[in-house]
């Protein structure tokens, strides 16, 4: 299950970096979207993944008779998805602004806080 | 589980925390009492600086303090683990953020106070002193994101044009880096089998053969290199910082940048060191190209908020100069240089802000006349930039002399002779400001005038701290040498986690 999964992961990883690297702020936010629930499922994957049996220790044990899923990675999960949503919802505003503020999506133009006509440093009095 | 209570004196690792999110809930809720948030905010920030450095008193006296959540034993409950690493820069920012609320009653209108500057103020510092303090690994993530999101509201209030266009880039490539963070997390989780750091930092020893530890720590160097604004992906910075309003610059210039170095020491320090000797060439150049790279942008800038930035980044690699020699004396020296940048580089854009007030503009071009405006002003932009070039009696020097001295120790030629290169870039390019913004006579903007109290009495408060280090530094370095000897002979640490040596 794990094999598959990393497969999984590699391809959300790879779609997800290949928007990143787009001029498109819409494109980059798509694919922070994706890198952030890549990394979610690298979280689950690392935990083991089989449905043998639940993580409960019978009431005469100390420990887990057999082996079973670890709850503390998806434990986690829970944390990640629910920062990397909210982050997404801000980015996605953001970047919405952005476009309203600025008129443009392509990074390449995006130039209103680093502005290509800026003037060097005077060289004497 | 834990069965005796916390006792009342160990919930003083947690205080800092807990003061800054009920106030910033507090003020959240009264948000539309303008006239009492700076007040509030700034009584909350003396607080938490007063519990700092109790804090930081007692865990040099008397070792590292923990407190571990909901009696769980250690490796499972989320700890909190003050050394004197995690103290100290605690009490550094801490004191920073509150010379800079008190300076934001003057610096923050109407509309910034109402659309909640303080609340967004108190989550930061919630989120800087958790990440200084926590001892879990996710946890530190968690707090990452505490103060990246509050970074973002304060980034963007007053939505000019060219506030949107940086946060967007500081938002999209700071979340990056906590995505990276959170995947070298899930790998370590995946190997080790713990988050608890004092017991990764136990564990790991017995992993170094099977575990993929050095993927692990690229992916951390990544991770907090991009928090640090390392060469190369440091360019979020300089197309963010100098947007927002000053104190809101001031506040990230002296504080988020120090957390990734901080993250960086403790997991290279503490849980990886075979590593990062492997990684030393890497992390070597790399410091190399930041500090002279940061120095060379500062050089080429006419706004001096923009400047300010640059000066940050080229700080940054005077600090991964350390990490990179590794061993005590180096990591002393990065600490230092650490506090004494939260320090200078606050004052710095403060100074930006006086400078603006005095002159009426940012850019070399324009100003001019402001020794005859402000005498007073003038002395202490030139206090201030003996500091950030790292020359007496400034506090720049000290961990300046300690880091070249190691590097040369070490063998590490070039790596000093950046260090140097990159001092004297730094006081060609701020002693030109001196010349033309204050030397320079004022003809062409005559409406130099002096400045108010306001803009001079932070200055003030941050040069103090400034000047004690650079002149008495025994006391400072004494205290940085305790911290980088916690990272590197991590047991002192470890013990206070696990009392018995169990879990």
């Amino acid at each position: 299950m794990e094999a598959v999964f990393s497969v999984l992961v590699a391809l959300f990883f790879s779609v997800g970096i290949y928007l990143i690297l787009s001029r498109h702020v819409i494109r980059i936010v798509l694919g922070i979207a994706l890198f952030g629930n890549a990394v979610n499922l690298v979280i689950f994957t690392s935990g083991r993944i089989t449905r043998d049996g639940v993580p409960i220790i019978p009431a005469n044990l100390d420990l887990l008779p057999g082996p079973a899923a670890n709850p503390l990675p998806q434990a986690l999960i829970l944390t990640a998805i629910v920062i990397s949503f909210s982050f997404f919802a801000f980015v996605l505003v953001l970047a919405y602004r952005a476009y309203q503020e600025i008129g443009v999506d392509d990074t390449m133009d995006m130039r209103i806080s680093e502005p290509r006509a800026d003037r060097l440093p005077p060289m004497g009095y | 589980m834990l069965l005796e209570p916390v006792s009342s004196g160990d919930w003083l690792v947690i205080a800092p925390v807990v003061i800054a999110i009920s106030l910033g809930a507090f003020l959240l809720m009264f948000r539309h009492y303008l006239r009492w948030q700076a007040m509030i905010a700034s009584g909350g920030l003396l607080i938490m600086v007063a519990t700092n450095a109790a804090l930081l008193s007692r865990v040099v006296a008397d070792g590292p303090l923990v407190m571990t959540m909901g009696r769980w034993l250690p490796p499972f409950g989320i700890s909190f683990v003050a050394d004197t690493l995690g103290a100290s820069f605690a009490l550094a920012a801490t004191f920073v953020a509150f010379v800079c609320a008190a300076f934001s009653a003057v610096d923050i209108d109407k509309t910034g106070r109402r659309y909640g500057f303080y609340p967004f103020l108190m989550l930061m510092m919630a989120g800087v002193n958790g990440a200084f303090l926590t001892g879990d690994i996710f946890n530190l993530y968690v707090w990452f994101e505490v103060f990246l999101i509050a970074s973002f509201g304060l980034l963007i209030l007053g939505s000019e044009r060219a506030q949107i266009d940086g946060a967007a880039k500081y938002a999209i490539l700071n979340l990056l880096a906590t995505a990276l963070f959170l995947v070298a997390t899930a790998y370590l989780y995946g190997s080790i089998g713990t988050l608890n750091m004092a017991d990764i930092a136990r564990k790991v020893d017995g992993l170094r053969g099977s575990a993929p530890l050095m993927t692990i720590a690229a992916l951390f160097l990544l991770a907090f290199g991009m928090k640090a604004a390392a060469f190369p992906l440091n360019f979020w910075l300089p197309a963010s910082y100098h947007t927002p309003r000053l104190v809101t610059g001031a506040l990230f210039g002296g504080l988020l940048t120090k957390i990734g170095v901080y993250a960086l020491l403790r997991s290279f320090g503490m849980i990886f060191p075979p590593e990062r000797g492997e990684l030393s060439g890497v992390i070597q150049w790399v410091a190399i190209a930041t500090m002279l790279l940061g120095a060379m942008g500062a050089l080429a800038q006419t706004d001096i908020r923009r400047m300010a930035g640059f000066l940050v980044i080229s700080g940054v690699g005077v600090m991964l100069a350390g990490l990179a020699i590794g061993g005590t004396g180096a990591l002393s020296g990065t600490i230092l240089y650490a506090v004494h940048s939260m320090l200078a580089m606050a004052a710095l854009y403060l100074l930006a802000a006086a400078i603006c007030e005095v002159g009426g503009s940012f850019l070399l071009n324009e100003l001019g006349g402001i020794y005859r405006a402000s005498p007073l002003l003038t002395a202490i932009a030139f206090v201030l930039f003996l500091a950030v070039c790292s020359l007496p009696p400034g506090s720049g020097l000290w961990p300046k002399v300690i880091l070249v001295g190691a590097s040369i120790e070490a063998g590490r030629g070039w790596l000093a002779f950046a260090i140097l290169l990159t001092g004297l870039l730094t006081t060609i390019t701020l002693g030109r400001v001196f010349i033309l913004a204050f030397w320079r006579d004022g003809e062409g903007n005559g409406a130099a005038r002096a400045p108010s109290a306001a803009h001079l009495a932070p200055l003030i408060v941050l040069l103090v701290p400034i000047l004690l280090l650079g002149i008495l530094p025994e006391q400072f370095i004494r205290i940085a040498d305790r911290a980088a000897l916690g990272l590197t002979d991590s047991a002192a640490y470890i013990r206070a986690v696990f009392p018995e040596g169990g879990g």
